[in-house]
């Protein structure tokens, strides 16, 4: 008797087929999660329980989780958009700052001369066209020259950071903020609203579940997305059918970065209301959102519950980092663990697995 | 400028681009078998924590380095399943990889940030070469790494262009069916190149937290691993070529605090080795038909039998 490993590939793959395998990667990756809290000395199942209770079990931890969901479902989608093409962009994370930068400049030039409901439309405006900016760079790279856009997205998160360090240490410096490396704080009326008692920027939450849906559309059911998909799936049929790779890939690329750029305006508009160190304003979220797109099986629109879901995590991870008292980074390894079994899940996705109790060819007794 | 300057700089350039050419040789040779590994910058964290800690703890340098070695292998290893085994998304499994690799580092290595080094991995001049006048300073009064490297390098060009061995990789990278006819097992040609790729790269962090800054700090990679996927390309995948960009990036690193008396600010220095990666890529880009014969034919698609 022997165990024989039988795999075929699946020619149909069914939603139900889909949730199973996603929800079974999720679940042996917090396995492997687990032994990394076992070999950092905490209970894996305080652990999690605590993540969990952290950021889905009281009020002020559902709201917290909100508030992170927010540029996690803004960039989440907008890199759904991008893989969908075949089009890896790290960058969302460069993004989001010249999102931030525009976005910001916008609110403390004109702010104390216009009401919010100017100004505030203005600041999104103005952050995505930074964004969309920073994103249509590595796509026309990408298309003209063939250059590697994970290489040249990433290098644009290096520069953006620092050209955010070399404004906030000294044009952008703010004379009221006692020597720290800030802007001077955003006027009243180019703050925005929050939901009470929390750090809900309602109005940056309903752009990105609005952007979530019209970006569904535009990959389901627009000429666009549709040549979106084909060049992701096919890039011989895309050029034989005579898809214009340059104007697609910029277009889906400005889109990209825009949503990138949404979340930077919402984080200091929202939350920070002046400009400040690069980590201080995205803490990771242009690659948490990588997995959040994965996780969403770069479905825009399923990426409102992944990035959610991921959010939840980052809440909780913060959570436990106090009480277990485990470095920051803890939340990195997570999401490592996560999205390495996300893509081991597709092999299950893909290929039909089964395992037998049989006789084998050779006969062992 | 005075000749002990130009020495002195030419010197520290070489000691910055030695991580860069052994992550370099790492990743040449697992794509020219057809494996992009995109996770250089996590491996070059496992190895540069994985060194430190037990070099650390054991008082040896020697075995630092066999650790950062195995923990670069280690993750690699991980890459390679996924990506060879499981025929995943290789650009998504390297980005996981880098993930994993910066997290798990910054959580082993919390307990020992701000430690210095008893034990260093010293710099060894060779008797007679490093008298001559200012070469004996530059070339032959390294570090072991620095002489490791060029050996490495040395010897990876041999290996690919001179021997059978070479030939199997090159054909996995370039016609993984047809190799297979030929008898070549293509996943253990696979598997084998990044695994080796990875020790490389873990060689590289090793040196930034052995030699380079004889401590550890979380982030102590700097974006290091994607240059290294730059210079990669920037060379053609030709060991002797990664030669060239390693040391030239190695000289940029070092521009960064030649240049600070001048009152630039830090920012727009730290800018520099990025925005010239960038730049390198463009050029790479504008010479295009020869990169697109360079770059080996699969590099990044997963082999299925039966499947063109």
């Amino acid at each position: 008797m022997r165990l024989r490993l039988r795999t075929e590939r699946r020619q149909d793959v069914t939603p139900r087929h889909t949730i199973l395998v996603i929800a079974g990667s999720l679940a042996a990756g917090f396995v492997v999660v687990g032994v990394v809290f076992v070999a950092s000395g905490a209970n894996p199942f305080y652990a999690l329980a605590r993540i969990f209770a952290g950021s889905f079990g009281s009020v002020y931890g559902l709201k917290e989780t909100v508030t992170k969901a927010i540029p996690l479902i803004l960039i989440g989608s907008g890199l759904a958009l991008a893989f969908r093409a075949r089009f890896w962009n790290i960058g969302a994370e460069g993004q989001l700052l010249l999102g931030a930068m525009f976005g910001g400049w916008v609110g403390l030039t004109l702010g104390p001369r216009m009401p919010g409901y100017v100004v505030v439309p203005l600041m999104f405006a103005a952050g995505f066209v930074g964004g969309a900016v920073w994103g249509m760079i590595p796509a026309l790279f990408k298309i003209r020259l063939g250059v590697n856009e994970v290489i040249s997205t990433l290098m644009l998160n290096y520069i953006a950071a620092e050209f955010l360090k070399t404004l906030i240490v000294g044009p952008w410096k703010g004379k009221t903020q006692q020597g720290f490396p800030y802007t001077d704080d955003l006027p009243e009326s180019a703050t925005f609203w929050l939901f009470p008692a929390s750090r809900i920027h309602v109005a940056t939450l309903t752009i990105a579940v609005v952007a979530a849906v019209l970006l569904f559309l535009i990959i389901y059911r627009t000429k666009f997305g549709y040549e979106l998909r084909v060049i992701g799936e096919n890039r011989e049929a895309a050029r034989y059918a005579g898809i214009d790779f340059l104007r697609c890939t910029v277009v889906m690329m400005a889109i990209s970065g825009g949503m990138a750029g949404l979340a930077g305006v919402g984080e200091v508009g929202g939350i920070h209301h002046h400009l400040t160190y690069p980590q201080a304003i995205s803490s990771g979220y242009g690659f948490t959102a990588i997995i959040v797109a994965w996780l969403a099986k770069v479905n825009p629109l399923a990426t409102v519950l992944s990035g959610f879901f991921f959010a939840g995590l980052l809440v909780g991870g913060d959570a436990i980092q106090i009480s277990l008292g485990l470095p920051a980074a803890t939340v990195n390894v997570f999401n490592g663990i996560l999205l390495a079994f996300l893509i081991m899940g597709d092999y299950f996705l893909r290929n039909r697995v089964r395992i037998s109790v049989g006789r084998g060819p050779w006969k062992h007794r | 400028m005075e000749a002990s300057i130009v020495v002195s700089v030419l010197t520290r350039a070489l000691v910055a681009g030695t991580p860069l050419l052994l992550g370099t040789l790492g990743e040449v040779l697992a794509e020219r078998s057809g494996v992009l590994n995109l996770g250089v910058e996590g491996m070059m964290a496992m190895g540069a924590v994985t060194g430190f800690i037990v070099t650390y703890t054991t008082g040896s340098p020697w075995a630092g380095l066999a650790a950062a070695i195995l923990g670069g292998a280690l993750l690699a290893a991980v890459h390679a399943f996924v990506s060879v085994t499981l025929k995943a998304n290789q650009v998504v499994s390297g980005l996981a990889l880098t993930m994993l690799g910066l997290g798990v580092s910054s959580l082993a290595g919390k307990p020992y940030i701000g430690r210095p080094l008893a034990s260093k991995m010293s710099s060894l001049a060779i008797p007679g070469l490093s008298r001559i006048p200012a070469l004996g300073e530059i070339l032959f009064s390294q570090d072991v790494f620095f002489y490791l490297a060029i050996l490495l390098g040395v010897l990876l060009w041999f290996l690919l262009s001179r021997t059978r061995w070479g030939i199997e990789i090159r054909s996995v990278g370039e016609n993984p069916a047809a190799a297979e006819t030929q008898g070549i097992n293509v996943s253990k040609v696979r598997y084998l190149c990044t695994v080796i790729g990875g020790a490389l790269a873990g060689l590289a962090g090793a040196h930034l937290s052995l030699a380079y800054s004889k401590s550890w700090t979380e982030g102590i990679t700097g974006g290091r691993g994607w240059i290294v996927i730059a210079l990669t390309i920037f060379a053609l995948w030709r060991p002797l070529r990664a030669f060239a960009g390693a040391f030239l990036f190695g000289g940029i690193f070092v521009l960064q605090y030649l240049l600070q008396p001048l009152g630039i600010s830090p920012s727009v220095l730290s800018m520099m080795p990025y925005a010239a990666t960038l730049l390198v890529l463009v050029l790479a880009g504008l010479r295009g038909d020869r990169r697109k014969l360079s770059a080996p034919a699969t590099l990044g698609d997963p082999y299925i039998r039966g499947e063109r």
